[in-house]
């Protein structure tokens, strides 16, 4: 498939770090090394002024959660970061947001690169709906022109990764619709996986699904923290409590207060923060 | 106030006598015509259905299933057979169902996924302005415009393109003529890529966003997002959509009967004149009678049948597909 060589496909991704050319990695060889950085980051619907200069990053190694009450902009911040915003009719931003040192909005930088890069994980599940367990996963290795080969190796590892192989391995060929909610979830983390992306945006992955569900997935964020950069929105307080080491608090588009997780919940330096993490509104 | 003495004041107003008579029997009313209008269209089809294979009765017994195969139409002698005609059909339906199927899909895919928003509607309903211009005047233009160009420019470059490939090439031999099957096929292309690119169109609009949004976020292409979601998606759909387009392409008479030639026969090559069943009964119906009326008849009958398992066929499509699409 002949694609217009992104800036972004030969930029951000120094030597060391898993490159498409070598045998394949696997998920195991995956490590977080990669900061993503918002800097002075603007996104509007038409007139509507969703999330207004935010500064915040997203370190490596460490969970960030996005919290705030609904419709304060928190999808359409980290829609920023892999540039899913702009599909939106009427949509723009401006501002940066740096991989590592790189530009992602830059208008040299593919944007097809960089959802690569930056995977995603939606509210709803969303496996595609005419495919087979496998092809899911394998769908994002198609696009990145993986040789056929290391397609079975790499749907293994990924789902190995999601934590969803052992529950799948004998109907890989069935389809990813017959799956339960939870386990549509992880698969969907694994089709995002399987690419091996730098970061993982998370969108309330959690908010359909039952509490058991729920658990795995955030034992699973645990376990992937070490793997990719992750930043996770949720509505959940106890669940930011939970996997996140960063928590960002956000109100009415703006970056109220981030920091530590512990502090969050216990000693917030805002008034609103406060009020918002004990439940006084929102 | 009691609960009870509301009941009894609420009495009145609730025995509806205070609502007028038209309103009161409104209801009713609608009921009884919108009753009397279905099953007017029940008994309609009912007594065409009946009255056609009456009419071929005398030709379907003398005749039987040899009338498929063979091909002589001698009114003179009153010989029938329908295989030229039928040939004539097949041949013209599957033509423009193989033009208008990728055309269709390719504005379907452009109206609901590449065009600026903007135009979309405004392209969308030029399309579907081409259904509604009269069959009659299409053939008109069929034969003052495209025929003459036909025979000038586009058969000569077709031959000369495609002419030399073995098998393929006879198909666009080296006679031309302002009328025969290929326009034929033209003309029912355009007919059918209306209906067929705007079902497609519908179709398209069905695929669930999210799994369109998801392929995007996966690093996919737009080209690689319709090809993993939204084609394997509508593509029971799409081919429920061709049916209901073949089905037009197979009953279509004049425009047809305008442009093919009306004269019936069997030969591979497009640019040759042909006849097709519908044009056959619209240009000879008038002037037929006993035998050949009873012959048209039988003709009708299979067109008859033909559109019934073509839209039995799209609607069987159909509902599977509402069905897949209330589960997810
Ligand atoms: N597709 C859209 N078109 C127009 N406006 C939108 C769109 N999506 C969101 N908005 C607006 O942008 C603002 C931020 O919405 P956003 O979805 O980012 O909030 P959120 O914090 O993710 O809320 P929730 O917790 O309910 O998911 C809201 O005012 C919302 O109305
Ligand atoms: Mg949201």
């Amino acid at each position: 498939m002949p694609r217009s060589p992104g800036e972004a496909e030969s930029a951000p991704r120094p030597p060391e770090s898993q490159t498409m050319s070598g045998p394949p990695a696997g998920i195991e060889e995956m490590h977080a090394t990669r900061h993503v950085r918002l800097e002075d980051l603007n996104a509007y619907y038409g007139s509507n002024h969703a999330v207004k200069d935010v500064n915040l990053s997203f370190e490596p190694g460490r969970v960030t959660a996005i919290i705030g009450p609904s419709g304060c902009g928190k999808s359409t911040m980290v829609r920023c970061v892999n540039r899913m915003h702009e599909e939106i009719p009427g949509a723009r931003s401006d501002g940066h947001v740096l991989l590592d040192d790189v530009d992602l909005h830059a208008s040299n930088v593919d944007v097809v690169s960089v959802r690569r890069l930056v995977g995603m994980v939606f509210q709803k599940p969303n496996p595609f709906p005419t495919m087979s367990i496998s092809d899911n996963v394998a769908s994002g290795l198609r696009f990145t022109g993986t040789p056929r080969g290391e397609i079975s190796d790499r749907v293994e590892s990924a789902l190995e990764g999601a934590g969803l192989w052992n529950e799948v391995k004998d109907r890989l060929s069935s389809p990813g619709m017959g799956l339960s909610g939870g386990q549509q979830q992880r698969l969907c983390i694994a089709r995002a996986l399987a690419v091996e992306p730098d970061v993982l945006l998370m969108d309330e992955p959690c908010s359909a699904l039952d509490p058991v569900a729920t658990l795995k997935i955030e034992e699973l964020i645990g376990q992937l923290k070490e793997k990719v950069t992750i930043a996770i929105v949720t509505h959940n307080m106890q669940q930011a409590g939970r996997v996140a080491d960063t928590t960002a608090f956000m109100l009415d588009g703006e970056l109220i207060e981030v920091g530590p997780t512990d502090k969050m919940f216990t000693t917030p330096d805002d008034d609103r923060t406060e009020q918002y993490v004990t439940g006084k509104f929102g | 106030m009691t609960t009870e003495s509301a009941a009894a004041s609420l009495g009145p107003a609730l025995s509806g006598r205070r609502r007028g008579i038209l309103d009161r029997f409104g209801d009713r009313g609608l009921y009884l015509i919108t009753l009397a209008a279905a099953i007017g269209s029940v008994v309609i089809l009912g007594g065409l259905t009946y009255k056609v294979i009456d009419e071929a009765s005398s030709a379907i017994s003398s005749y039987g299933l040899g009338f498929l195969t063979t091909s002589n139409w001698d009114p003179v002698h009153e010989q029938f057979g329908a295989a030229q005609l039928l040939y004539g059909t097949a041949v013209s339906s599957f033509g423009a169902l193989l033009l208008a199927t990728p055309l269709s899909i390719a504005i379907a895919l452009f109206l609901t996924e590449l065009a600026p928003r903007g135009t979309r509607t405004p392209i969308a309903t030029l399309v579907e302005l081409l259904a509604g211009i009269p069959s009659v005047i299409l053939g008109l233009w069929g034969i003052l415009v495209l025929g003459p160009a036909m025979q000038s420019t586009i058969e000569p470059a077709l031959h000369s393109a495609l002419g030399w490939i073995p098998v393929i090439g006879s198909l666009f031999g080296g006679e031309y003529g302002i009328v025969g099957l290929f326009p034929a096929i033209v003309i029912l292309t355009i007919m059918t890529v209306p209906i067929v690119s705007s079902l497609t169109r519908e179709i398209f609009t069905t695929v669930p966003p999210t799994a369109k949004e998801g392929a995007l976020a996966l690093g996919g292409t737009r080209w690689e997002m319709i090809k993993t979601v939204v084609l394997p998606y509508s593509r029971p759909g799409i081919v429920a959509a061709v049916m209901l387009g073949l089905g037009r392409a197979v009953g279509e008479a004049i425009a047809v009967s305008q442009v093919i030639g009306g004269a019936p026969g069997i030969h591979a090559n497009l640019f040759l004149p042909a006849q097709s069943a519908a044009g056959q009964i619209a240009a000879q119906y008038l002037g037929a009678t006993g035998p050949a009326t009873a012959a048209l008849a039988y003709l009708a009958v299979i067109l008859l049948l033909l559109s019934v398992v073509f839209n039995a066929m799209a609607r069987i499509l159909v509902r599977a597909v509402q069905q897949r699409a209330s589960q997810t």
